[in-house]
């Protein structure tokens, strides 16, 4: 670094320049706000927006508010809102008509929720497998037992409907019919049978397949045995369910069945066998191209048809299962651009090992698919939250729900009544949709930093 | 022999080994299973519907409805048909789909141009738009809309008039209702002849561009050619249009077009809903662009205005209209969301009032499904086509 090779080389020094005048933050505000006339236009429309719509909403929610009272009369002159009315009403909100002495269930199922997902979503805890289980595998078993008090009273299972099997009579133990459990068992052990047949004759693996189908039948039986014992839980109809917590059931067993179901539609979409894909292409483009709504009156008014006379389904049963299979679709596409950012490569690296198909998807594939697309079912979650409310118009009553038939109550007749409710559940609304949509952009973030991308 | 025929074995080699054959067994098992879910279903249907007595079939479409519909484009009487009645309620979710559809887009723009200003207020102002009507429930804001906003304006005598023309009420808004007297036919042909001109004026104007590089101002020609035909024909017509004002009649506003709460209510929500995620897309479709061609532009000597709209915006609509698609779909689809509040969109009339009174749940949800699948597949198709105009031309 001589400088003799260079072409120019200053041989004097610069004159020092005045101190920077046009600089600091008031001249960055006026600089920024007003200057030229369509800024300064710009800037005297948000102040008009912001005094028209922000200050009449904090004077309504807060300076205005009454905020002590025990009934109508204590907001009928009010200029703000009717606290008192959400605080009256705060049981019908949350829980809907569910018997106020079983409250602790739900309130319980809250908690357990609340203490297995706070792990489970921040990045830095450990043991998510063990919490991940939990969550997607033990807790709906104890949320549907606490909610709906267990003890199905099954009586018939497969042998049972299709031959006269009855030898047991009614006879129980413990909520356990004898004739079904019997009936279970014996079904085990014939497809056991069964597939072990099938298997030899094919060639495969006979014990394995016969083994695996044992074993699917023993987790299902230990579901639906948790689900069938009687804890001595008072049985609580879903028709008396309500408010945020139908919310709450509705989009989180919405997005937890749906999961699976849109990894395995996701998968025959990007299959090579061409029945596979075009079923499963249909299946997903059907339930995208028709509005929510219309699935919800199919599972309501629709299903019933399509079932065997004499079964019948809860009608909170048949909206989550149509809102599962409507999600699932949604779902399937977002597994969908997971999968197709996997490079080749992966795909040829597990073949090179040896694995077959199964094991390429579910060791190498899909775990850094499903990562890289938590966000979007972040995002798909919480167009589920929002979609729940739809379950009004089949006479389901959740958070929305409840707020227009409390709105019908003539004890609380007062003319801020509808502005304090929709202002009450506008706010929980926007709490759980933004918090969720800044997790899914604070994960994002981290997978960049992360991926370096 | 049966020594090999056993490594053979161990070593796993079964007909399930053969990719061909396996993927020939796992289709033919899907097909066996879907057929023979269809055709418990359809058995199970079968049954229960003959034990309900519900009957089958499309005759209802000629049986008359009977109820009224209190938004009605052609011409509708409780006397109509169901059939009537199914058309009525297509063209009102049409109407509400298109309009909104349009406004949204207006407002999405500029929410999204809006959120990218350099003035601060104003970008935040945007943001928190964004923020807040994207993280409320639709159905949350239909409702809002109609029992918060509209449902309590006053009523008809003490209404919000403006310019003594056009009236706000809790019934409504009343506007005039235009009457077209002989001789308007001519002047609807005027508008069309005169815009015919001003697109072939514009085609040629484009191709001269292309091929001499002048640049032809087109601005006040087109306006000229737009306009003048038809007020001209309009004057030697003897003025064929007047105005049907509405009037206080009692309790209620007489005469006059009246526009129902539900449908401003739905419109409203749809529009202000769907312009949130539309100025994201804008947004994001900008910010897609680099910075490289904004400067590249500036350097070149085009002014703001220029670059902003003939470098950034059309290589920003290359991104996008895909979203853009799926945004007006999900319109289409949430217009459905008018049976919360009543507004007599397809949904309501149909899936709603027809199957309550005839009963036939399954051919009617199909035929509601099959409208609503038919609407997104010919709007999907008209976006692709527009979007295949818009790509990149690569050699």
């Amino acid at each position: 670094m001589t400088g003799s090779d260079r072409a120019y080389i200053r041989t004097r020094l610069a004159a020092n320049e005045p101190p920077p005048t046009r600089a600091g933050p008031f001249h960055a505000i006026v600089q920024g706000l007003f200057s030229g006339p369509l800024n300064i236009a710009f800037t005297l429309f948000s102040i008009v927006a912001i005094a028209f719509a922000a200050l009449p909403v904090v004077r309504f929610l807060i300076v205005d508010a009454v905020w002590q009272g025990m009934d109508a009369s204590a907001c009928q002159g009010a200029g703000g809102a009717c606290w008192p009315f959400v605080q009256a009403k705060f049981g019908q909100f949350i829980y809907g008509t569910y018997p106020e002495a079983l409250r602790w269930r739900p309130d319980l199922v809250f908690v357990l929720g609340a203490l297995l997902l706070a792990p489970l979503l921040a990045p830095a805890a450990p043991l998510k497998r063990i919490n991940a289980l939990l969550f997607f595998g033990i807790y709906p078993i104890v949320a549907f037992v606490l909610l709906t008090g267990g003890n199905l009273d099954l009586r018939h299972f497969l042998i049972g409907r299709l031959t006269a099997w009855n030898i047991f009579g009614s006879a129980t133990t413990a909520g356990l019919s004898w004739n079904f459990w019997s009936d279970y068992v014996a079904t085990a052990f014939l497809v056991a049978v069964l597939v072990e047949v099938g298997a030899a004759l094919l060639g495969a693996r006979a014990r394995k397949a016969s083994f695996t189908a044992l074993f699917v039948f023993a987790a299902v039986g230990a579901v639906v045995l948790a689900a069938d014992l009687d804890f001595g839980l008072e049985p609580v109809e879903t028709r008396s369910w309500g408010g945020l917590m139908v919310t709450l059931v509705v989009a989180i067993t919405g997005i937890v069945a749906s999961l699976p179901l849109g990894i395995l539609l996701a998968l025959g979409r990007r299959s090579e066998m061409p029945l596979v894909r075009l079923a499963s292409v249909i299946f997903i483009e059907f339930w995208r191209g028709v509005p929510l709504i219309t699935v919800l009156f199919f599972a309501t008014y629709m299903l019933p048809l399509f079932l065997p006379s004499g079964v019948s389904v809860d009608g909170l049963l048949r909206v989550l299962i149509g809102v599962a299979l409507f999600s699932a679709a949604y779902m399937a596409e977002v597994v969908r651009g997971g999968l197709q950012a996997i490079p080749k490569s992966q795909y040829e690296a597990a073949e090179a090992l040896g694995l077959g198909y199964w094991q390429t998807m579910s060791f190498v594939v899909l775990p850094q698919a499903l990562t890289i697309v938590i966000p979007g079912i972040v995002g798909n979650f919480i167009g589920l939250f929002k979609d729940t409310t739809l379950v009004l118009i089949v006479a389901i009553f959740d958070l929305l729900g409840q707020l227009r038939a409390a709105f019908a109550d003539p004890a609380w007749a007062s003319p801020v009544t509808l502005y304090t409710g929709f202002a009450f559940a506008g706010i929980i609304y926007f709490v759980f949709c933004y918090g969720m949509s800044r997790y899914a952009l604070s994960l994002e973030r981290r997978a960049a930093v992360a991926g370096g991308r | 022999m049966s020594e090999i025929a056993d490594a053979g074995r161990r070593k796993g080699r079964s007909l399930l080994d053969n990719p061909r054959l396996r993927a020939i067994l796992v289709q033919s098992l899907l097909l066996i299973a879907i057929a023979s879910l269809a055709w418990m279903l359809i058995g199970n249907v079968r049954t229960n519907l003959a034990s309900r007595n519900i009957a089958s079939g499309f005759g209802f479409f000629d049986v008359t409805a009977g109820f009224a519909i209190s938004q009605t484009l052609i011409p509708y009487e409780e006397s109509s048909t169901y059939g009537r009645a199914f058309v009525v309620g297509l063209l009102n979710t049409l109407l509400v789909s298109a309009i909104g559809i349009v406004l949204a887009t207006v407002l999405g723009f500029a929410v999204g141009v809006a959120r990218l200003s350099s003035n601060m207020l104003l970008s935040r102002l945007a943001g928190a738009y964004v923020e807040i009507l994207r993280n409320l429930p639709l159905l949350f804001q239909i409702l809002f809309w109609y029992l918060a906003v509209l449902g309590t304006l006053p009523g008809p005598r003490q209404s919000l008039s403006l310019a003594g023309e056009i009236f706000l009420n809790n019934r409504g808004v009343f506007v005039p209702k235009p009457l077209f007297a002989a001789g308007s036919g001519a002047v609807a042909l005027a508008v069309v002849a005169g815009s015919a001109l001003a697109i072939i004026l514009a085609i040629w104007a484009r191709r001269r561009r292309l091929a001499t590089g002048k640049i032809i101002a087109t601005g006040w020609i087109t306006l000229a050619l737009v306009l003048v035909p038809p007020a001209v024909t309009f004057v030697i017509m003897g003025a064929p249009l007047s105005f049907e004002r509405p009037e206080l009649k009692g309790f209620n506003f007489d005469g006059g077009l009246r526009v129902v709460p539900e449908f401003l209510a739905l419109l409203f929500a749809l529009v202000t809903y769907t312009a949130a995620y539309i100025a994201e897309i804008v947004r994001a479709g900008i910010l897609a662009i680099p910075r490289g061609q904004t400067e590249a532009a500036y350097s070149l000597g085009l002014r703001r205005g220029l670059t902003l709209r003939l470098v950034v915006v059309p290589q920003a609509m290359r991104v996008i209209v895909p979203p853009l698609t799926s945004q007006y779909l999900n319109l289409i689809k949430n217009s459905s969301l008018a049976a919360a509040i009543g507004y007599p969109d397809f949904f309501y009339v149909f899936a709603g009032t027809t199957l309550n009174q005839t009963g036939q749940a399954i051919e009617i949800i199909a035929i509601t499904m099959a409208v609503y699948l038919a609407i997104s597949l010919v709007t999907s198709a008209l976006m692709n086509w527009y979007n295949r105009r818009l790509a990149l031309r690569e050699r």
